[in-house]
């Protein structure tokens, strides 16, 4: 391959990578926007709870990777449930705001947990040092390969569940329409709680796995919420396709930047990304409720 | 000792220019606001380049901050009119953190990480640091006190009518004829004006101004002042600034006498218990100290049986 098209297939390829593994916390996002109607920005801090839940697991107990990020999913679900039940959900019937407010004070508390139970200091996983597999001139890591199932396995589970199960149809029947399915005998509040264990427990899984990449700390959630919110606002608010297609769309989108940007400026294409869809298409790639 | 005290005043005086300037969207017009910080950090930056690059006068410099900071707010605020609060919430946010990220890799214009230093003062350096503190919180208190004026007078006008409309009922202030969208844009404007002006006082009073100040728990610290004196009315966000300002303070006094945790743990645990602080007015006591009042419209009592006339 002539050198340009190996440095562009090379940064397409990485961004493939870490689309996927943003589009486990924005599937996340976007589930709990779907049903509970409003951002919640407490997603960062169980992010980095579930960052740090597979971190215990895999550092201080020696589990390997994939047990500990089931770890981390269980831990930041469990948070999630239990954060939404006794802080977000008294604020929900004061409007979206009140509760948005109140969700960047939750994050910011919970981070602060993490912060006064592990301190600031940048933590690395356990992982075996292996060698990048070469390939078309192309380089990828086999860390990174893992991530990517992982990410996609976790993904697979979840449209199965939400198109197969009986509990992920009423969700998508809350979802849908909240009076319909109160008329049909779905119980809200279950699944209020079940799509905060999904959709936290996705963040936190997502959050363990961008620290698999780098290394994790207190801020590792707060960091990654823009891009996590550029997908889902990109993708449609509420659609998990397209928290999926706007995940792939960011994560290529700040890689192809490259090619003309500093790395330091990446973290500002997720916030373009939203200014350009909002501008031209505020109902995203695949969602329908922006008004 | 004294030196410390005017400091804090000064310190009340700025958060209370910011509480009255989130007052006019968030109060007033029920808008959000979660990048309260990126608008501080685009006055801070608008004087210090503008007095420090280019060589205008102070006077210049904050003008171009406030006007700066207003144009992001009416940017934002365009972008997000048409669509549900929530898409604003986001934009608000991702405002503030690209603000960070832009003034910590722009090296050659804001020197990065390391901030901006020796950003004048008015006649700083010419009189005892005691005495240059005395003048500058007389002077952040006339500006204090001008804008608590202004927003009075705009609460008490028909703008400030039709925002409270708008926060009521959207769709019901749009039948009546109002441009909602127009309102919005130019309530946002002022409001980030404000919040620009305030961070201008702030860069000309301490001289120096780095990325890492310009964090999100600092949009907190506002909306804690706000909800603490009373969302809706300006007396409660000036009384609100000054009690964030003394417990800010004071858990900065109390924090070290825990027994038993590190410096990193008491940082911590200062900012859970702001954000518990938040989580806790917010939902028990959103009237604030000083709950506001509606102005009351003069409507003639009406006579039995006689038709109106209005």
């Amino acid at each position: 391959m002539p050198p340009f098209v190996a440095e562009v297939a090379q940064l397409v390829l990485n961004g493939i990578m870490a689309g996927t593994i943003l589009a486990v916390p924005a599937i996340g996002l976007t589930a709990i926007y779907a049903v509970l109607r409003f951002p919640n920005f407490a997603l960062a801090s169980h992010a980095t709870v579930g960052a740090f839940a597979g971190y215990v697991a895999n550092v201080q107990f020696g589990l390997p990777i994939v047990p500990s990020v089931m770890c981390a999913f269980l831990a930041a679900g469990l948070a999630g449930v239990v954060s939404d039940e006794y802080v977000l959900k008294p604020f929900r019937a004061a409007g979206f705001i009140t509760t948005a407010i109140a969700s960047i004070a939750l994050t910011i508390g919970i981070e602060n947990l993490i912060r006064f139970g592990f301190g600031n200091e940048l933590r690395g996983y356990d992982l075996p040092l292996m060698r990048d597999w070469r390939f078309w001139g192309l380089r990828v890591g086999p860390q990174q390969v893992q991530n990517l199932g992982i990410a996609a396995v976790a993904m697979a589970l979840l449209f199965a569940f939400l198109a197969f199960t009986r509990t992920g149809k009423a969700m998508r029947a809350v979802a849908d329409n909240p009076m319909l399915a109160a008329i049909k005998g779905i119980n809200a509040d279950v699944v209020a709680r079940l799509v905060s264990f999904v959709g936290m427990g996705l963040a936190g899984l997502g959050g363990m796995l961008i620290g698999l990449d780098t290394t994790i700390d207190p801020l590792t959630g707060f960091r990654a919420i823009l891009n996590v919110f550029a997908a889902a606002v990109v993708g449609g608010l509420g659609s998990i396709p397209g928290a999926v297609i706007g995940a792939l769309t960011v994560g290529i989108g700040e890689e192809l930047c490259l090619l003309f940007l500093s790395p330091d400026y990446r973290s500002a294409v997720g916030f373009t990304a939203i200014l350009l869809v909002l501008t031209l298409r505020p109902r995203g790639i695949l969602g329908a409720r922006a008004y | 000792m004294e030196n410390y005290l005017i400091a804090m005043a000064v310190s009340g005086c700025i958060y209370a220019l910011m509480a009255l300037g989130l007052n006019v969207i968030w109060g007033f017009a029920g808008m959000v606001n979660l990048g309260l910080i990126g608008f501080f950090a685009v006055g801070a930056y608008g004087t210090a380049l503008t007095t420090l690059k280019l060589g205008f006068p102070m006077a210049a410099g904050m003008l171009t901050g406030t006007v700066l900071a207003a144009a992001a707010g009416a940017g934002v605020a365009m972008i997000t009119a048409r669509l549900r609060g929530d898409y604003l919430a986001i934009v608000t946010l991702g405002l503030a953190e690209t603000i960070r990220v832009i003034s910590s890799n722009t090296i050659w214009l804001t020197n990065g990480t390391d901030g901006l230093s020796n950003i004048a003062g008015p006649l700083r350096g010419q009189i005892s640091p005691t005495q240059f503190n005395m003048l500058y919180l007389a002077f952040v208190a006339t500006i204090v006190a001008v804008a608590y004026v202004l927003a009075e007078r705009l609460r008490a006008a028909p703008f400030g009518r039709v925002l409270r409309a708008i926060r009521d009922d959207e769709q019901v202030a749009a039948v009546a004829g109002k441009d909602v969208m127009a309102f919005k844009i130019r309530a946002f404007a002022i409001s980030a004006g404000a919040i620009g002006l305030a961070g201008a006082l702030y860069a000309h009073y301490t001289s120096y101004i780095a990325p890492d100040l310009f964090v999100p728990l600092f949009t907190l610290y506002i909306k804690l002042a706000l909800l603490a004196g009373g969302l809706g009315n300006n007396r409660g966000a000036v009384i609100g600034a000054f009690l964030i300002v003394f417990f800010l303070e004071s858990t900065r006094f109390v924090i070290p006498l825990v027994p038993m945790i590190s410096a990193v743990q008491g940082a911590a645990l200062r900012e859970i218990l702001i954000a518990a602080l938040l989580i806790v007015l917010l939902r028990y006591n959103p009237q604030g100290l000083v709950p506001e009042r509606l102005p009351r419209l003069p409507v003639a009592d009406a006579a039995p049986g006689k038709p109106q006339t209005i």
